[in-house]
């Protein structure tokens, strides 16, 4: 890997922002160059709201990307936003539980995350963004599994009772990723 | 130290504690604010002053008046705060009060909008308020550099007493990069106090003031003035080069987060074989004039573009730093609307086009 470019989108509160942050805080224990640049402007509470992160291995040129290698897309608005954007032979990652289209894009790999029900099965609601995050990195390996995890850990350890939820929500998230690379190589 | 992971805003807002800044004064405004909310939740805990003004008028007063104490001092703020400020800039460069303001610049005129712009570069490099004075200006491309500069700045500000400016755009506050800070605190204590109002027991009184209505006197200080800026024409030009190579045939020259974009579209364009370097300068005032000149009259280069996020700014420097030698074109988007490597990289092939007839 070179650089990578990846949008998180959706709506205020799933947690944007903090999957961003988190990939690139786990870019920076792997001593990377890191740029992690979010939408601003005029929003409001429950509007959308997009981040952008570069993990490079070099300096970091432009910290704006018009069209990033992959795209992870949490509510419809943000699907038809970002879906003509990601970059050819790219990866969009779709939040099923809320999206209820796919991609008609054959030049891009679509992976569907039922992000809310695999926050739900370890009763942490909140953690849609980590399903979603796993399932990130289980497709690309931008950072490595276990930095990942640390990284979660660090950030996240704070309120322990909701770190073991949190890591098993990734855990998910990841699996069903690396899950579906094996499919895609068989067929 | 640790790299840490850190906004724009929030880390020109700690590397001026590291500096041993203690004084803050502000007014809130998009898209700089986080700096004011880094600082109300830091000054505490290093003993330090935050005080939010009632508008950025007074602000400026406020900074004058901390300055004048010879106490290391700074404020941020945007465009049109910036604005407001400017009468008290003015009065500062006069009595030669050193302080560090920060412009996170947004679209203008007016009130304009609130996202990235780099269009008050006249008013940083050009005076900006009333009278012969300038500003030391520089400007940051990462948040690093920020950082650094924001550490320079005040020492800047204290070798040549004069208000130090550092302008970022919107990008630049906003942003998330990671940052070291040095392992060594600055010694907040400016070299020289010998000017400075800091109670006049024992010793006659000291006297900071801008108003000379002696002609003689005040032309006295407009030349002592400019003597200042003519040795920072000297000593505290700054630049980087990218790619700057001899046999390139164009040269971009753009500052800032803009810098950046273009640093992509020109790796993007030798990809496609054509030869083109950067020029970035660091420093608006003192702008690099010779430098320009010196990579600009090399044998192969046939032309440069500026790139601004504003309508051609500071290609106005680039003209004269040429001097007619090489044309000089221009590419730029404003009013928030950030031009992407793909737009930058247009308009160069576009140029080679024209230039290798």
């Amino acid at each position: 890997m070179n650089q990578y470019e990846v949008t998180f989108a959706g709506f205020g509160g799933q947690g944007i922002m903090t999957a961003g942050q988190l990939l690139a805080y786990a870019g920076i224990a792997e001593g990377k160059f890191v740029a992690w640049i979010p939408s601003y402007g005029p929003e409001m509470r429950g509007g959308t709201a997009y981040c952008t992160v570069v993990v490079s291995d070099t300096r970091i040129g432009s910290p704006i990307v018009t069209n990033p290698r992959g795209i992870c897309v949490f509510n419809r608005p943000s699907f038809d936003k970002f879906e003509p954007r990601v970059k050819a032979n790219g990866l969009f990652i779709v939040n099923s539980s809320l999206i209820d289209v796919t991609t008609s894009r054959k030049d891009i790999n679509e992976i569907l995350v039922p992000a809310n029900e695999i926050a739900l099965m370890e009763q942490n609601v909140k953690a849609t963004n980590l399903a979603i995050l796993g399932a990130f990195i289980g497709a690309t390996d931008v950072v490595d599994f276990e930095t990942m995890k640390n990284t979660i850990t660090q950030k996240l350890g704070k309120r322990k009772e909701l770190l073991k939820s949190n890591l098993a929500v990734f855990d998910r998230g990841y699996e069903l990723a690396q899950k579906h690379a094996g499919q895609k190589e068989k067929a | 130290m640790a790299k840490v992971l850190m906004k724009g805003n929030e880390a020109i807002a700690e590397a001026a504690l590291r500096a041993g800044a203690n004084n803050y004064f502000c007014y809130p405004i998009t898209p700089q604010t986080e700096v004011a909310e880094y600082m109300a939740k830091r000054m505490p805990e290093v003993g330090g002053v935050f005080l939010q003004g009632e508008s950025e008028v007074a602000v400026g007063n406020m900074i004058f008046g901390a300055a004048a104490t010879g106490k290391r001092v700074f404020t941020t703020s945007s465009s049109p705060g910036i604005s407001l400020m400017q009468e008290s800039i003015s009065y500062m460069a006069g009595a030669q009060l050193p302080c560090v303001i920060v412009n996170i610049m947004r679209g203008g005129p007016g009130l304009g909008g609130i996202l990235p712009a780099q269009s008050d570069y006249f008013q940083a490099v050009k005076g900006g308020g009333h009278g012969d004075y300038r500003l030391l200006v520089l400007a940051p491309s990462t948040v690093q550099e920020a950082v650094d500069l924001m550490i320079l700045s005040f020492d800047l500000a204290d070798k040549y007493r004069n208000p130090v400016m550092m302008i970022g755009d919107g990008m630049i506050g906003q942003m998330m990069e990671a940052v070291e800070f040095p392992d060594k605190d600055a010694d907040p204590k400016p070299p020289d106090e010998s000017w400075a109002a800091t109670g006049a027991k024992d010793r006659k009184p000291r006297i900071i003031k801008s108003l000379f209505l002696d002609p003689v006197k005040l032309e006295e200080n407009s030349w002592l003035l400019h003597e200042k800026y003519e040795r920072m024409k000297k000593e505290e030009v700054r630049f980087e080069l990218y790619k700057v190579k001899p046999e390139n045939e164009f040269m971009i020259v753009s500052y800032g987060t803009m810098a950046r974009i273009c640093q992509t579209a020109i790796d993007e364009l030798e990809e496609e074989g054509v030869s083109i370097g950067l020029f970035r300068p660091i420093s608006l005032f003192p702008f690099p004039s010779t430098q320009i000149l010196e990579e600009a009259t090399k044998e192969n280069v046939k032309a440069l573009l500026t790139v601004e996020m504003s309508t051609a700014q500071m290609m106005e420097d680039v003209v004269m730093a040429v001097v007619g030698n090489r044309p000089v074109e221009f590419y730029g988007r404003c009013g928030g609307i950030v031009p992407t490597p793909e737009e930058v990289k247009e308009k160069i092939l576009e140029m080679q086009k024209t230039y290798s007839k």
